[in-house]
């Protein structure tokens, strides 16, 4: 689909990758405007819950970003990160979506280029792979249950 | 045509609907049993890792989840290429004898006996288990409810969960027993004899002696010319954990006589797009409709299958009970379905004994219950006798033992075709024109399905209640012409 | 004082929540003298069309178990939820997809094709398949649609209250119909149990630190008896699971299979489970996590086991 523009998640970490996204508005670089960032105290915050969360109300592809291994401001969050989104992705491609919807990055508070490049590839990427349709699953009467 | 029907059957475990279609005349012109219900698991099962297949197919029936542990546990064995030790096969063997106790006594007194001991005619308020106990006593009731709860104990204790057990691998089993559970084990087994043995003595008293009863169970309205299944051991005695399948024909001869990794070569089964439900049946026979005879190859699998099948029970005193039944029905195959209530019988006493001589077993408290597989998983069949009928599961992996196709033929799917005919067979023998249609006729239809204890059968002390039943009758334009109705305010 | 009047219904489900119910053994004399049970299929003779002619909210209580697969379930459902003041979801089908739910890794069209065409012992060269309305000589007859996917009891209706497990143990089932008999019930929308926190609470077994540098399948190895399993790299889903069962299955060996549902508050009890191991794969290095990973064959089938119908995402995505 030519105009299809995806929505995409960004989960940035508080200490570096999101400083990194600050860096990259601040240095007039451009990246993809689908990106929604939602920021986050460590990577190792991003409950899988709230990958499938997104993924669930519409959003096409997620982003994780991260310190580097071994800079984590929590020393061992993003270790944790580390796991958790390689076994995410195997069983979201179990539930039929593709494993290129999900991916993890690490991102310095240094790295504003990076974080344009990572973003702008990622939108293609999910570009490429066409719309999530999920979003029809407004959770609503599972809002009502659990309050 | 005028229509009747019956939504849904009740007393029977599952979902089911009896349609009887009427001639001008007011005789039956057809009689259908539609299954509505359908869940999937051949299908779902793919991509699960094979080990979860006794709990997962487990789920099939919550009445005999044991049956589906076990053939599951089975095809994990052959998938595996590994042989349990002796005594995690012993102590299978000995939870499928407890779990056999607790499902036959269910079926025959809650589900079965209120037809014979209240009568087929009695009033809808009384034919259950609370006029049971009334009419048999109290201390009758009480051993029926603790025969169950005890041998239920024996399943949590050997198989991990009184619901749904959990201790079936490929190679053995989870949990070994120790010395003061397997006493204990022993003390149920012989009451369940006695049980057992008490329950044969009931059937003997309340329909054996009532010659209206033996007149109905040897009546030509009851009777089908099938052929019989079961499993059976090396010497061709009845055995509802392992062996060789055994098909007999109504006439007595053996047909075939299959293991396990050769069913394909004997099974078939045919779709309708009336029901969800597939008919199986023998494939070297063919398939000739819905008909009885040697030349039809419809065939069941109940109680009265596996015995007509076998040469014989493997232990004594269901040896002795099996030679009095057969003498009584006129010698071997015995056709009479109803009879499959006496048969049902006689294998609890063997289930009972059975339970009893493995409890006994030198090797039973043995720790050694596992062998780890060695060899690359990646095709596998386990078949054993479920209380309803013979149960294949069949699976094919990849060598990661992750499934990639699963077949399964569930206990009463064998005797879907054969229930069909029954039903059928009933409704035109007692619908005649003129004939008045009473919810005691309506209930003697439905005793000619209740012998094969079709699906699941019910763990349930059944509360007094009527039999609410309406009965419509439509005529040839669908105007409702009138509507029988008792037991509705 | 009038007695309370009680239907209990089957969806799709296995038939274990009526033994269930029935496992309470002698208690049941106690609910007979305080209750009536005015419609259940599987003990009792009423058919559909007396719950049809039932008054709306005459029914004090309905225990309903088994998931929502088809046209005949939606309709029993809807129809029970006008007759009943309270609405229960009776075990892990009706609270939450349970084993039914793994169908929704498929959908109707696989699943028939499977069913009725390619299995191997099938004949069906005609390629019937199952109609919801077939004219055959004599007149007409209807089967209830098949949907693509299962759906729980609380996406179909309004549930008052669930008791969870598969099936749920008799202590469970006590703890509800002893709300019901006494008139003490919980707030609306409590999933009825002992427990709040998680099987590991119950388990008898030693607990100590998880670290896992390799996960077991259940045939390659024989466990310790008295060390916690997923300590010994099995995938024992009691961090994540609901007590009040006992912890029945570790202490037969065996790890839990999650059937009790999530813990209090948990809306996704796969994604807790994911995140719950994640944590305790003992690794920092990508290929060797990559390694103790692919070591789980089958995430999603074990981690929604019981709960993909109730999952955020409630069913596999198919091309």
């Amino acid at each position: 689909m030519d105009n299809f523009e995806p929505k995409i998640v960004a989960f940035c970490c508080n200490w570096c990758s999101y400083a990194g996204a600050d860096l990259a508005g601040t240095s007039r670089i451009q990246y993809s405007p689908n990106i929604r960032v939602i920021r986050v105290m460590c990577s190792g915050r991003v409950n899988p819950l709230f990958v499938l969360k997104a993924l669930s109300i519409g959003a096409d592809g997620v982003l994780v970003l991260g310190c580097h291994p071994g800079d984590c401001h929590y020393i061992e969050g993003n270790y944790k990160t580390m796991r958790r989104i390689p076994l995410l992705k195997k069983m979201l491609k179990q539930l039929g979506i593709e494993e290129e919807r999900v991916r993890l990055e690490w991102v310095s508070a240094s790295e504003g280029a990076k974080f344009a490049e990572v973003t702008n590839s990622f939108t293609q990427a999910v570009k490429n792979l066409g719309p999530s349709s999920l979003g029809h699953l407004k959770q609503s009467s599972k809002e009502a249950k659990h309050g | 045509m005028k229509k009747i029907t019956i939504d849904p059957i009740t007393r029977l475990e599952g979902h089911g609907k009896i349609t009887i279609f009427l001639k001008e005349d007011g005789s039956v012109a057809n009689t259908y049993l539609q299954i509505p219900e359908l869940r999937g698991f051949e299908k779902f099962s793919e991509g699960r890792p094979a080990e979860d297949m006794p709990q997962i197919t487990q789920r099939i029936c919550g009445v005999c989840p044991e049956a589906h542990h076990m053939a599951a546990t089975k095809a994990l064995d052959d998938l595996f290429h590994v042989e349990p030790p002796s005594t995690a096969k012993k102590l299978r063997e000995l939870l499928y004898s407890a779990f056999f106790v607790t499902d036959h006594t269910t079926h025959f007194y809650i589900l079965a006996a209120p037809d014979f001991i209240m009568g087929p005619d009695a009033s809808p308020a009384e034919r259950n288990i609370l006029g049971v106990i009334g009419k048999v006593g109290l201390e009758l009731g009480g051993a029926v409810i603790n025969t169950r709860k005890q041998n239920h104990w024996i399943i949590q204790t050997v198989g991990g969960r009184p619901i749904h057990p959990c201790f079936g691998l490929p190679g053995g089993v989870s949990r070994a027993i120790n010395e003061e559970e397997r006493a204990k084990i022993e003390e149920i087994a012989k009451g369940s004899v006695e049980f057992a043995k008490l329950s044969l003595k009931v059937f003997d008293d309340v329909v054996l002696k009532n010659k209206g009863y033996l007149d109905m169970v040897l009546s030509d309205t009851f009777t089908q010319k099938s052929y019989n299944m079961g499993l059976v051991d090396k010497n061709n005695k009845v055995n509802f954990y392992d062996g060789k399948v055994r098909v007999v024909g109504p006439d007595g001869k053996e047909l075939c006589k299959y293991a396990p990794r050769e069913y394909l070569e004997h099974i078939a089964e045919r779709v309708e797009p009336w029901t969800y439900l597939k008919f199986p049946y023998l494939k070297k026979v063919g398939w000739k409709g819905f008909v009885d005879g040697k030349d039809s190859g419809v065939y069941r699998a109940t109680p009265l299958s596996r015995l007509n099948a076998a040469d014989g029970m493997a232990t004594p005193l269901a040896q002795a009970e099996y030679e009095k039944m057969y003498s009584t029905l006129g010698g071997k195959p015995a056709n009479y379905t109803l009879a499959t209530h006496w048969a049902r019988l006689v294998e609890l006493l063997y289930a009972a004994e059975r339970l009893l001589e493995l409890s006994r077993d030198p090797e039973i408290t043995s720790p050694n219950i596992r062998n780890i597989p060695t060899a690359k998983p990646d095709e596998g069949v386990g078949i054993v006798e479920a209380p309803r009928g013979t149960l294949t599961h069949h699976y094919i992996t990849d060598e990661k033992g992750v499934i990639k196709k699963c077949n399964l033929i569930v206990g009463t799917t064998n005797n879907y075709a054969a229930l069909f005919m029954s039903i059928k067979k009933a409704a035109e023998d007692l619908i005649k024109p003129g004939v008045k249609i009473t919810e005691g006729l309506l209930n003697r239809i439905e005793m000619a399905w209740r012998p094969y204890d079709p699906c699941m059968s019910c763990a349930t002390h059944a509360l007094p209640g009527q039999l609410p039943l309406e009965v419509t009758i439509y005529d040839a334009q669908g105007n409702e012409v009138k509507k029988l109705s008792q037991g509705i305010s | 004082m009038a007695k309370l009047k009680i239907a209990l219904y089957w969806a799709a489900s296995c038939g274990g929540c009526e033994i269930a119910t029935l496992a309470i053994h002698e208690k049941i004399l106690k609910l007979a003298e305080v209750a009536d049970i005015v419609f259940w299929p599987v003990g009792m003779d009423f058919k559909y069309a007396d719950v049809e002619k039932m008054a709306d909210k005459s029914v004090d209580v309905c225990l309903f178990n088994g998931a929502i697969r088809n046209e005949e379930n939606e309709h029993m459902a809807h129809l029970l939820r006008a007759k009943s003041k309270i609405m229960i979801a009776y075990g892990s089908c009706a609270y939450e997809g349970c084993i039914p739910g793994l169908s929704n890794f498929y959908n109707r069209q696989l699943t028939f094709d499977r069913v009725y065409i390619e299995t191997p012992s099938t004949e069906n060269p005609k390629k019937i398949f199952p109609q919801t309305k077939v004219k055959v000589p004599e007149g007409e007859l209807e089967l209830p649609e098949f949907y693509d996917t299962v759906k729980t009891l609380a996406q179909t209706v309004d549930v008052d209250y669930f008791v969870p497990g598969c099936p749920p143990e008799e202590k469970t089932t006590w703890l509800a119909l002893e709300a019901l008999i006494t008139g003490k019930l919980p707030p609306k929308g409590t999933v009825i149990s002992h427990a709040v926190k998680a099987v590991c609470d119950e388990c008898p077994r030693k607990k100590e630190e998880k670290k896992i540098k390799k996960f077991y399948r259940s045939y390659e190895m024989i466990p310790e008896p008295e060390k916690c399993l997923l300590e010994q790299g099995l995938l024992c889903y009691g961090i994540a699971t609901r007590g009040g069962c006992g912890a029945l299955c570790p202490q037969a060996n065996m790890p839990c299979t999650g059937c009790y549902g999530p813990v209090e508050g948990v809306i996704d009890q796969g994604a807790h489970f994911l995140s719950a191991l994640s944590s305790i794969i003992d690794s920092n290095d990508p290929e060797e996590i990559q390694k103790i990973i692919d070591d789980i064959p089958d995430p999603a089938g074990t981690f929604y086991r019981y709960s993909l119908p109730d999952s955020l995402l409630r069913r596999a995505r198919i091309k």
